[in-house]
């Protein structure tokens, strides 16, 4: 479970990143979050993994205030979540297997890792992730060589083999066409109900986060300023978290499902 | 299409480049033209005869050193592979000393700003001292050998490989390197998972690089007694033999020349 | 996670495999090459080090004050003999930039130019300076001319790479005003190349500071000269003098250099 508690950021450079934050989400949701780009969704999801730091409130993640981690226990609390970017941060120059096996670092002694000496079962487990988004035949590929589409799923192996209770994706799809956004998506949904990892993803398009959402949380100047069910939510509400009448560009299209 | 003169008196016509620029340019002209003149006559003031004289001199002078004398190379092969030799393991222990300086002075590793100063800081003296220089200390302290060179070379190339590669990091894809901290990955096994795949090309490069620059300082080691072909060109440059000395100045020549282009197509492949 | 077995590496190709065997046998030669090569006598350097460190290294941390005024002078001269040195070069390298360019003066040219570099920056030059100290005497003038050749082959490649860059459309576009090739030259070209020119020039002026520094070790002038005579009378105060005075002139001009060259360009 994770608990933001009137959680605020400042940026040092005065930028008001989040703003009396309070939101709870339970195990096993999958939450979409939101807002126009600016709006402080990548900043929430960043506190969550502590790649962002909030400068006032707590951040409860299994009943621990997380805010004043450091060193073992931060690492140790990223081992627990995975994180999905926008732009895949793949090692470009590594091969795929290598990619994904960096997911197990968080878990694997330094000098182990650092000369290749990983158990057979982290071995196992990343070639099982990556089994489970399709992509295991490339697994001697350099990171490189694959499309976009394909470097996302194996980002999402190396989150697979990290065996997170919690995922966050930031944007995943904002680089990738339609049908492969939709992929991508599929997959996400389908790892959220299969191991009930909770899943909080960024978005910016309205039809998508429609789609796959079991609830929605809207962000606008740092304020949550809707959170509810997917049930709730109409284009309305899409007005209101956006503070203009929707466009053409908020929908990502092509909802042909995979 | 006739030009028209314009008939505009000359000084009413615009120029094309502002008043002030122009009298910059001419001040900054005439200010490096004076140095240079002064530099001239500064270097010269010793020299008997005038330039003129040197000049006619240097015919004279360049036909002592022909037919360069290449009944030596024999004699001489042995130092001239030493002084490869030297090349090599001075730039294989500061390409391994390199690591540490190059990350410690690279912007998006070391975040601790006073600690990234200090090697910045330090880099740059290590850089304004001469490889000769080094050499001539390095002799006074350890005495003549091949030791004190081997230790100028190192040192020497330490100073521009580490301020090269820290270069090279922080122009990295630094992506990967959050993604790797976002999975719990220690300072550690971040830098050997996203950044060494990434540097890992250039740094083969850049060490072949300093290479290069190494084999060139090398071979005049010797003349302040620090090892190598160096110090058999000063014997014979003493003994006024010249002939020698051109056939050893030749091998040289052909040495820098055969490395540079091996070294070249290496680097050609790796990147 | 039963599944612990992965598919097999797909295999490299013969070739790939021999090339890797080859080149790892080609290191591993080299290095014992290199290591049977170099004996250096450990009980001596050792033996010397301990005698030496403490006489030497608390001299040339006490830096001897009273040469001040005779070191500065020869600094001095160090600097103008990398000054003149450089802007002979700059001059010299433009002519032959021109010919080893490939888009001016056509291939033959071209190539026959580009060996001329590479056989000039071949010399270091420190040998350069030999040589001309043996013709024109041991004089700081002998170490303008070896900078000057020395530089000419560095600055060279460089120019006639900066050529080979630059925008071959503006010259069409005068070659259509019916312009000829001496106003292309100054309208066209000329415009395109000085900053970048200028740039490396100076860029090349920090180099030949430190280069004419050490010139004196064979005669050649600067300060050079003295590093020899501390050196010879192990006057480790003076050399502690001398060497504070190469850090702070080429530190200074180096800092110089790089903000001239930001406002250029």
């Amino acid at each position: 479970m994770i608990e933001f508690k009137d959680v605020s950021l400042v940026y040092p450079n005065g930028t008001q990143g989040l703003k009396n934050i309070n939101v709870k989400i339970n195990d096993g949701e999958f939450v979409v979050i939101v807002g126009l780009s600016g709006a402080g969704k990548s900043t929430f999801i960043r506190s969550i993994n502590r790649l962002v730091t909030p400068t006032s409130g707590s951040l409860l993640i299994d009943n621990e205030d997380i805010l004043s981690y450091h060193g073992k226990n931060l690492r140790k609390l990223r081992t627990k979540t995975g994180m999905i970017f926008q732009n895949y941060n793949l090692v470009k120059r590594s091969n795929v297997l290598k990619n994904v096996l960096a997911g197990r670092l968080g878990h694997t002694g330094t000098l182990r890792s650092i000369l290749n000496l990983y158990k057979k079962e982290d071995i196992g487990l990343a070639y099982e992730s990556l089994k489970r988004v399709n992509i295991e035949e490339k697994l001697y590929n350099r990171a490189d060589e694959l499309s976009g589409g394909q470097q996302q799923r194996v980002s999402i192996a190396r989150v697979l083999t990290q065996q997170p209770n919690y995922i966050l994706a930031d944007e995943p799809v904002a680089s990738l066409d339609p049908p492969t956004s939709h992929q991508v998506m599929t997959y996400l949904k389908k790892i959220n109900k299969e191991d009930n990892i909770t899943t909080i993803v960024n978005l910016h398009f309205i039809d998508m986060a429609m789609e796959y959402a079991d609830r929605i949380i809207g962000m606008r100047a740092g304020e949550v300023v809707f959170d509810g069910p997917v049930s709730e939510v109409s284009e309305q509400t899409f007005e209101e978290i956006y503070g203009r009448s929707i466009r053409e560009d908020d929908l990502r299209g092509g909802a042909n499902k995979s | 299409m006739t030009k028209e003169k314009p008939s505009l008196t000359a000084d009413k016509t615009p120029s094309i480049y502002p008043a002030k620029t122009k009298m910059q340019v001419t001040l900054i002209f005439f200010v490096i033209i004076g140095i240079y003149l002064f530099s001239m006559y500064w270097t010269q003031r010793e020299m008997v005869g005038g330039i003129g004289g040197a000049l006619g001199n240097m015919y004279v002078v360049i036909e002592k050193f022909f037919p360069p004398n290449f009944a030596v190379l024999p004699a001489i092969w042995e130092p001239m592979a030493q002084t490869i030799q030297m090349a090599i393991l001075a730039t294989t222990v500061s390409a391994i000393l390199t690591v540490p300086l190059a990350l410690l002075s690279a912007q998006n590793v070391t975040t601790f700003k006073p600690l990234y100063y200090l090697t910045r800081t330090f880099l740059n003296i290590l850089r304004t001292i001469p490889d000769l220089v080094l050499a001539v200390l390095f002799v006074g302290l350890f005495g003549i050998g091949l030791f004190p060179g081997i230790l100028a070379l190192i040192v020497f190339s330490l100073g521009i490989l580490a301020k090269l590669i820290s270069e090279t990091i922080e122009s990295v894809d630094m992506n990967p390197m959050e993604a790797m901290r976002a999975s719990g990955g220690n300072t550690l096994q971040v830098i050997w998972y996203a950044l060494v795949p990434q540097v890992a090309p250039q740094f083969a490069s850049l060490v072949l690089y300093v290479f290069e620059i190494n084999i060139r300082a090398s071979v005049v080691l010797g003349l302040v007694g620090a090892g190598g072909i160096g110090l058999i060109l000063n014997q014979q440059l003493g003994f006024y033999n010249y002939p020698n000395a051109m056939a050893i100045i030749i091998l040289i020549f052909v040495v820098v020349i055969v490395i540079e282009f091996i070294s070249n197509k290496i680097r050609e492949a790796l990147l | 996670m039963e599944n612990y077995s992965l598919p097999p590496k797909p295999k490299n190709s013969l070739w790939k495999k021999i090339k890797t065997i080859v080149i790892t046998l080609l290191v591993i030669g080299l290095y014992v090459w290199t290591f049977t090569g170099i004996d250096i006598e450990w009980s001596r350097v050792i033996e010397r080090a301990l005698n030496n460190f403490q006489r030497v290294i608390p001299k040339l941390l006490s830096p001897d004050w009273s040469a001040t005024s005779e070191v500065a002078l020869a600094m001095l001269e160090t600097v103008f003999i990398a000054f003149a040195g450089s802007l002979m070069a700059a001059i010299l390298a433009v002519p032959i930039a021109f010919l080893a360019a490939n888009n001016m003066m056509g291939k033959y040219l071209s190539v026959i130019g580009k060996w001329i570099l590479s056989a000039v920056r071949a010399f270091p030059d420190i040998i350069l300076a030999i040589l001309f100290v043996v013709a024109v005497g041991p004089n700081a003038f002998a170490g303008v001319l070896a900078i000057a050749i020395g530089s000419t082959g560095m600055l060279g490649k460089m120019f006639s790479e900066i050529i080979e860059s630059i925008d071959m459309d503006i010259v069409e576009a005068m070659q259509a005003n019916g312009a000829n090739r001496i106003q292309i030259l100054f309208y066209a070209v000329m415009p395109q190349i000085i900053p970048e020119f200028l740039s490396y020039a100076i860029y090349r002026f920090e180099v030949d500071i430190r280069a004419s520094s050490i010139l004196g070790i064979v005669g050649a002038g600067g300060i050079g000269t003295m590093i020899i005579f501390a050196s010879n009378n192990r006057n480790w105060n003076e050399m502690g003098t001398i060497l504070l005075a190469i850090i702070i002139v080429v530190t200074i001009i180096d800092f110089a250099s790089a903000r001239i060259r930001r406002k250029i360009v």
